[in-house]
């Protein structure tokens, strides 16, 4: 019971863990993206959509399924992320208002695209990624859980670490999210580099959608969790404080904590657990978490813990 | 001279809208030699610079550098040239090291990797004499150390020309002297050194030639050898120029604020206030005079009760009770209530001033809100009053429910100032008042102090323009890096007076508050 409490945990994690990573490559930007819950519902939608098609169309290689369905999904997000750049980079709109429109957007588009596609049948698709699975998983034990998505995400985050902290690549990045006119005046690509980061963000962030369709809820009906799990990766970008490689061991706790309903019960036999319906206040759990994370870092104010400066802000050259 | 010429600039012109910020611009830069560039505010020392930083395009005239004309229409192409600027604000981001700062942005295809870039670093600090820790955070760095990081930024680059605009505003003295010496060593090896500045003492001390630019337009270059401070002020500030501003007698002087010993730090610890002591009367307008940024703003929002702070006080008299009130101990809402009143037009004048998207009718409300009872708005009041306001200021405007916004700067002016005075002051601060206006509605804002100073109100006008100050006011306070230089009689001091007090920077001992401010008579 135990490891199926801990590899649910994980595979859940990961869709939180894609979404938080590419949150962070945009914040590192200086662009807060509130349509990650929206993106990731298109990356969901497109994921589903092109596995739809394929198998339809008699495609049975497991590994062009997957290569391509990834492909699929980033891509349909990363488009997202495009409207969102031309809003809030060349447009100078809102940051706030841009993302949770798309968001809302989002939403609409995941829940029309999979109804009229999958016309009411179960997932034909799950069985693609099973290909990818460990030999001993099987649809009784929690290592099912465990594909190639799982892994996907953790590799993802650790490159993105990598990349923002050891490389110029990252620096410059950071810099702009920092202080977008020192950026400029060092000869850097502000627009290009927004662009860039916004639209890569948003296509990790829609692999969480899928990640979390294909991998953990394996029906197209969880469609309807999925925003809600991206106000978390939201949440766990702070609580990772802005590093990918802290959001690793985040989404975990993340997901242990938000699946803790449905397993904490069974595990510690209290029996307050059992009478008093504790799942949906224990899915409370990675928001209280967040907030006494923010808690501490605010009362150490180390400034390297603290959200890029220009987060939020729109950069005009002119404007000085 | 038989040296080679490093930067050639030939008929630069550049303008803003209508504002022509350089005209025609001739100056040449040797290679191994400080040039100084040295002019009042908004002479377009800067803006020329800017030009040569990438930072701005010029409008006309072309760029030589080392024999080839050049086109930079960036940063970037300027670094490609070897040109290098460090500018007034730094340009650093804050949670980065020294070393990630100073490779910020270089596209060399090497590999990134931090320890060679921190050794190079070093390396650098110890050719010119700089210290620095390139693994030190920038926000954990005092100003003369950020500084030289934004100086090294540019050596890194293989800058052979630097551009230094008013390095040493937010140095202290023994920091500049370390700067200098830098920057001397710099010059022995090879490099050219513009340094925008205008402390005159720091010229002489450093410069191996001054330009002098005034409103846009290269004045002279001289050797600095051969000039003196007298002849630098006087190409700096020009020629006196008449103007007709009725001048009313000062009728009855009456003691109303009186400012002793006030000393403020700003967000970043610089002090911008040293030891301010002065004392301004009803019924005479006293003017400020002083570099732009030496304090002027932070010294009116200190009386407007917005500005903590260090030490000193500020005693008000209150002319209806007689009273003494120090208003150091008062909210911005209590001075104000009190007739305080500051007129205050910054840079943007709809942003302490005016809501810019509110017409003007609600904009006069936002003094008196809280005199309504009900928590219903009445209009009727702020309306009768904007009403007269539009038409005794002669405020052009479609009705008085446009935004100000969509009024013109001089427009905007007049209804701020008219609802500043509507409310019937004391003391009325102006800071800049006419920045921006064309010469009618300057001539109505200076008769405008004119009529409050017969009422008996005491006025402090901030003005940039010496020709203007000179004329309009009846005292004249010099500030210069947040310290008063001087206090002179307005109808018997000249320009240069002031121009050179404004400049000077020769420590004079601290004086207490009772010797200061009596030289009027």
């Amino acid at each position: 019971m135990f490891w199926d409490y801990l590899l649910s945990a994980l595979a859940l994690g990961m869709t939180f863990l894609y979404g938080s990573t590419g949150e962070i490559i945009t914040e590192k930007a200086g662009h807060l993206n509130l349509g990650i819950p929206g993106i990731m519902c298109v990356g969901a939608a497109g994921g589903c959509a092109s596995l739809h098609y394929m198998i339809m169309g008699g495609v049975t290689n497991g590994f062009v399924l997957v290569v391509v369905g990834i492909l699929c999904s980033f891509l349909s997000a990363a488009l997202m992320g495009l409207i969102y750049s031309f809003l809030a980079v060349s447009l100078h709109a809102n940051q706030n208002v841009t993302g949770l429109a798309l968001t809302t957007f989002g939403v609409g588009l995941m829940k029309y695209i999979i109804f009229d596609l999958t016309d009411g049948n179960s997932v034909p698709y799950l069985q693609a990624l099973n290909a990818f699975r460990f030999p001993f998983a099987s649809a009784n034990n929690a290592w099912k859980y465990c594909g190639v998505m799982v892994f996907l995400a953790i590799i993802i985050a650790l490159v993105t670490s990598f990349v923002l902290f050891k490389t110029k690549v990252g620096l410059h990045l950071r810099a702009i999210g920092e202080n977008p006119a020192t950026a400029d005046a060092a000869g850097i690509n502000v627009t290009a580099y927004k662009y860039v980061a916004t639209c890569v963000g948003s296509g990790i962030a829609g692999l969480g959608g899928l990640c979390y369709i294909m991998d953990y809820a394996g029906s197209r009906e969880a469609y309807l969790s999925i925003e809600a799990l991206g106000w978390l990766a939201i949440a766990l970008v702070i609580f990772a404080m802005w590093r990918p490689h802290i959001s690793i061991f985040g989404s975990l706790i993340f997901g242990a904590l938000f699946i803790a309903g449905a397993f904490i019960p069974s595990l510690i036999s209290l029996k307050i657990l059992q009478t008093m319906r504790a799942a949906p206040l224990l899915k409370m759990l990675p928001y209280v978490v967040t907030v006494i994370v923010l808690i501490i870092t605010s009362v150490k104010d180390k400034k390297e813990n603290q959200p890029p400066a220009s987060l939020g802000l729109s950069y005009f050259r002119e404007e000085r | 001279m038989n040296k080679t010429v490093a930067l050639d600039l030939r008929g630069i012109t550049k303008a803003f809208g209508k504002v022509v910020a350089n005209n025609n611009v001739d100056l040449s830069v040797y290679e191994g030699e400080i040039l100084a560039i040295l002019g009042e505010n908004g002479c377009g020392k800067t803006t020329l610079m800017n030009m040569i930083a990438g930072i701005y395009y010029p409008d006309k005239g072309q760029i030589i550098v080392k024999g080839e004309e050049v086109v930079i229409r960036s940063p970037k192409d300027a670094f490609e040239h070897g040109i290098g600027m460090i500018h007034q604000h730094f340009k650093l981001v804050d949670v980065f090291s020294a070393g990630e700062n100073v490779v910020l942005g270089i596209d060399d295809k090497k590999r990134y990797n931090i320890k060679d870039v921190n050794n190079r670093v070093l390396e650098i600090s110890e050719r010119y004499g700089f210290s620095i820790d390139p693994k030190k955070k920038i926000y954990e760095m005092s100003v003369s150390e950020k500084q030289t990081v934004e100086i090294i930024k540019v050596l890194y680059r293989g800058a052979e020309i630097l551009i230094l605009d008013e390095p040493t505003a937010v140095l202290t003295p023994q920091e500049t002297e370390t700067l200098f010496s830098v920057l001397r060593r710099m010059r022995d090896d090879g490099k050219s050194i513009i340094i925008i500045t205008h402390k005159l003492h720091e010229v002489l001390s450093v410069s191996d030639r001054v330009a002098v630019l005034r409103k846009g337009e290269h004045i002279a270059t001289v050797n600095t050898a051969e000039t003196s401070e007298s002849e630098l002020t006087e190409m700096m500030v020009g020629k006196k120029i008449e103007l007709n501003i009725d001048r009313s007698a000062v009728a009855e002087l009456a003691e109303r604020l009186v400012v002793s010993g006030i000393n403020s730090y700003d967000s970043d610890g610089i002090k911008v206030l040293d030891n301010i002591c002065f004392t301004a009367n009803g019924g005479e307008i006293l003017g400020i005079a002083g570099i732009a940024g030496s304090g002027q703003r932070e010294l009116l929002e200190a009386i407007a009760g917005l500005q903590p702070l260090e030490s000193g006080e500020i005693t008000y008299n209150d002319p209806k009770s007689g009273e003494r009130v120090n208003l150091r101990d008062k909210t911005p809402l209590q001075i104000r209530e009190m007739g305080v009143r500051l007129s205050f037009v910054p840079e943007d004048r709809l942003g302490m001033g005016l809501v810019a998207n509110m017409d003007i009718t609600d904009n006069m409300m936002l003094r008196s809100y809280r005199r309504g009872k009900s928590a219903f708005l009445n209009r009727k009041n702020p309306r009768a009053l904007a009403g007269e306001i539009v038409e005794s200021l002669e405020v052009v405007t479609p009705g008085l429910s446009t935004p100000v916004r969509r009024l013109s700067g001089g427009n905007v002016q007049k209804v701020l100032v008219g609802r500043e005075i509507a409310a019937a002051p004391t003391v009325f601060m102006a800071a800049y008042p006419v920045r921006g206006l064309d010469i009618n509605s300057s001539y109505m804002i200076y008769n405008l102090l004119n009529e409050q100073k017969e009422k008996g109100v005491a006025v402090i006008f901030v003005g940039e323009d010496l020709d203007v100050l000179v004329a309009l006011c009846d005292r004249i306070l010099v500030i210069n890096s947040g310290r008063i230089t001087g206090v002179v009689d307005a109808r018997t001091s000249t320009k240069e007076e002031i121009g050179l007090l404004m400049t000077k920077t020769d420590k004079a001992p601290a004086e207490s508050c009772e010797k200061e401010d009596r030289c009027d008579g």
